[in-house]
């Protein structure tokens, strides 16, 4: 018999921790059906019969975001067998409020209390036993990160998963609402709706005027309006409105929960991290930091260390051990020579283009993942938040736009880190218009030949992509999918703390390992199509790059580019083979006119453009190449992450 | 009766009342922002806005607009 158990919890409670610890590396990433909120499911280390899903995390059951919405249709609906519910035992108060909610509905629960070793640190004491029995379901204390306690929570959540009996739990209330909700209670009853969930759970929902219910419900006319009038009444009776008045209560609950089972140590001093927090978000100091740290993981991950080893792997392993060796083993077993160039330039050449760039990425990733756990993310949000919500976005933008300006794949691949969906999107849009690295080459060359390296261009350039950054970021606000109403900025600022290697480097590698199979498949088809029509002509000879497919399209093409200004056949190819990399642009110029490893400083090559350009067509085809369609690695990145490539 | 937002750095004041209505007004209950709650107001972000209070024993970031919606004592 399988057992499915789903992981609920808090962002920032160790949700992902304990999900790792249970699952170890059998995970399955995917998207909940029908939204792009991630779905994790992996199985029990210990026990292969045991599905563990991992819920995202989230802070209450409301209807208003798609990540509790997801959460709740999954424990309505799906029924797991069990739920765990991780708390972390330093926020217990605004943790248990999703508790409460978890076990109205039902489902056989264990919480898990997470970092009880901050608790007795800080002098606190905390009643396990006696908050197990106020809350009416087992409660078990692990350490997360230090993997303690785990496999206690999991086999008391199988153990309550085989006895089949559902969750009891009230939310104890004050006598006016428990009129109401009984009488709603009724009226459910009485209109015979078959759902089985527990009638409480609907009853409160009823009460909240939650949409969700009252559609899925489908109770008739005069029901519902019986119900409302009893509502109403109550309101009135208590002056607040019906959603405040759960949400009151429901705290008030937990705070007589937390009083029976938690002693504070005499209220002390500043905490560790609030004494970090007072340098790291200082009204003086807090930029200045930020700028430097944003420089380090800048620095460290696109100029540095990242191109050292990017080049590493293209120039040495793939430029010349793998397709050096290759070709030569091709070449001594007599291969055709049309299939040797297609393995070695086409293929491998292809493939090098997107695995050069894994350890750039990994190394950001890498960094990025340390930010993240370690909880300065969040300040970021929030030191940044003013700027970017003139846009309709927030502070948490900032990450993946100065990604971008390396690199734009990881840039859209770092706009996982917001959790809203709005937000998500809208970065992802308006990223693709950073210049990214590999579009400097190309103005370096036309700045060069045309403008004798004018130090103009290239910033004028510039601006333009942060130009269109912010117009296209107002004009989104107001169309129709972005309108309305600006998404909450209510965040937590969670405690600072050290984070683990094994955390650290598991964000990276699921990150990582998205990027190289999706990025990866896309590029490798693009590389071996662009290949094939720049290498063969119509009747299928191997020719040079002048007389091919590519070139006879880029003379059909190249019309459309003359009122840009740069209307022969080169340009067009250069701007299509552009589209697989804008690294490609400055080579293809080499391809076409004949200079073998042309660069963007080759002398020859300079002459040949400022032959062929004016200073208008080459500052347009720049203009062009810098705001048209992002490179396909991009495209590819924007579509999984978006979940279509519109 | 003054709103959150206007609340000095370094003062404790008690919910009276959330205004407003919809996600946000539920996000901020979620929170744990309730009527009768007390919140601390640590600070003020460097640009001036959002602000950062103390609630329930965590820190909590919101942006002065959404302050304005909470009435305090």
């Amino acid at each position: 018999m399988s057992i499915k158990i789903g992981l609920a919890g808090n962002p920032n409670s160790g949700k992902t921790t304990l999900f790792n610890g249970l699952t170890g590396a059998t995970q399955y990433v995917g998207n909940w059906p029908g939204v792009t909120v991630e779905k994790k499911s992996g199985k029990y280390r210990k026990n292969k019969e045991v599905e563990i899903v991992d819920l995202p995390g989230v802070y209450s059951l409301s209807p208003y975001t798609l990540e509790e919405v997801v959460t709740r249709r999954f424990i309505l609906e799906d029924r797991p067998d069990a739920i765990i519910n991780i708390i972390d035992a330093t926020n217990i108060e605004r943790n248990l409020y999703l508790t409460t909610q978890v076990l109205e509905l039902g489902v056989p629960t264990v919480v898990a209390l997470n970092m009880m070793d901050l608790i007795r640190k800080n002098g606190d004491t905390l009643d396990c036993k006696k908050l197990s029995k106020l809350l009416g379901c087992p409660v078990i204390e692990i350490s997360a990160l230090k993997g303690q306690g785990i496999d206690e929570v999991t086999q008391k959540a199988i153990e309550l998963a085989k006895q089949r009996k559902s969750q009891e739990f009230t939310l104890p209330v004050m006598e006016e609402i428990k009129v109401s909700l009984s009488e709603i209670e009724k009226m459910i009853e009485s209109s015979k709706v078959n759902i089985n969930t527990p009638k409480r759970w609907l009853a409160i929902k009823l009460f909240e005027r939650d949409e969700e219910v009252v559609k899925s419900l489908k109770l008739n006319h005069s029901v519902r309006e019986k119900i409302n009038q009893c509502i109403e009444q109550c309101e009135k009776v208590l002056d607040d409105d019906s959603e405040s008045i759960i949400t009151g209560e429901r705290y008030a609950y937990i705070g007589n929960v937390v009083g029976q089972s938690v002693h504070k140590a005499k209220k002390g001093s500043d905490t560790t991290s609030d004494k970090i927090d007072k340098i790291v978000t200082n009204r003086i100091l807090a930029l200045p930091i930020f700028m430097v740290i944003m420089w380090l993981v800048y620095y460290i991950s696109v100029s540095s260390l990242g191109t050292i080893v990017t080049d590493w792997t293209n120039d040495v392993l793939f430029g010349e051990m793998i397709q050096g060796n290759i070709q030569s083993f091709m070449e001594t077993a007599n291969v055709a020579p049309w299939l040797t160039a297609l393995v070695v330039d086409g293929l491998i050449g292809g493939v090098g283009a997107v695995l050069g760039f894994v350890p750039q990425i990994m190394l950001l990733f890498l960094l990025l993942a340390i930010l993240e756990d370690c909880g300065y993310m969040a300040r970021v949000a929030f030191i940044m938040d003013r700027i970017f919500r003139r846009f309709g976005l927030s502070g948490k933008s900032f990450i993946p736009m100065l990604i971008s300006s390396g690199c734009g794949v990881p840039g859209i691949m770092a706009s996982r880190t917001l959790e809203n969906d709005k937000d998500r999107k809208m970065t992802i849009m308006l990223t693709t218009f950073i210049p990214c690295g590999a579009k400097l080459p190309i103005i370096a060359l036309f700045a060069g030949a045309l403008f004798g390296g004018a130090s103009w261009v290239a910033p004028t350039i510039y601006f333009m992509g942060i130009a269109m950054v912010i117009i296209c970021g107002i004009i989104l606000k107001h169309t129709s999918t972005f309108a309305g109403e600006v998404a909450p900025f209510v965040m937590e600022l969670p405690s600072y703390h050290v984070p683990s290697a094994k955390g650290v480097l598991i964000h990276m590698w699921d990150r990582g390992k998205a990027f190289i199979i999706k990025a990866g498949t896309i590029i490798f088809v693009a590389c071996g199509i662009i290949w094939f029509l720049q290498s063969f002509n119509w009747s299928l000879e191997m020719v040079d790059a002048d007389q091919s497919i590519l070139a006879s399209i880029g003379g059909v093409i190249a019309p459309i580019f003359t009122p840009l200004g740069f209307g022969d056949w080169g340009a067009a190819i250069a701007t299509v083979t552009g589209l697989i990399a804008k690294e490609n642009v400055v080579a293809t110029y080499g391809v076409i006119y004949g200079i073998t490893d042309a660069t963007e400083e080759s002398a020859d090559l300079l002459a040949m453009i400022a032959a062929n350009f004016s200073t208008v067509s080459a500052y347009s085809f720049m203009a062009f190449n810098m705001l048209c369609a992002p490179c396909f690695a991009a495209i590819g990145a924007i579509r999984r992450e978006m979940g279509s490539a519109k | 009766m003054k709103n959150l937002k206007e609340i000095r750095c370094g003062e404790v004041v008690r919910v009276v009342k959330i205004e407003g209505t919809g996600a946000v007004r539920r996000r901020i209950m979620d929170m744990g922002i309730t009527k009768g709650c007390d919140i601390f107001v640590r600070k003020v972000a460097p640009l001036g806005d959002p602000i950062q209070v103390t609630v329930r024993n965590y820190e909590l970031s919101l942006r002065k607009a959404d302050a304005e919606m909470i009435i305090v004592e």
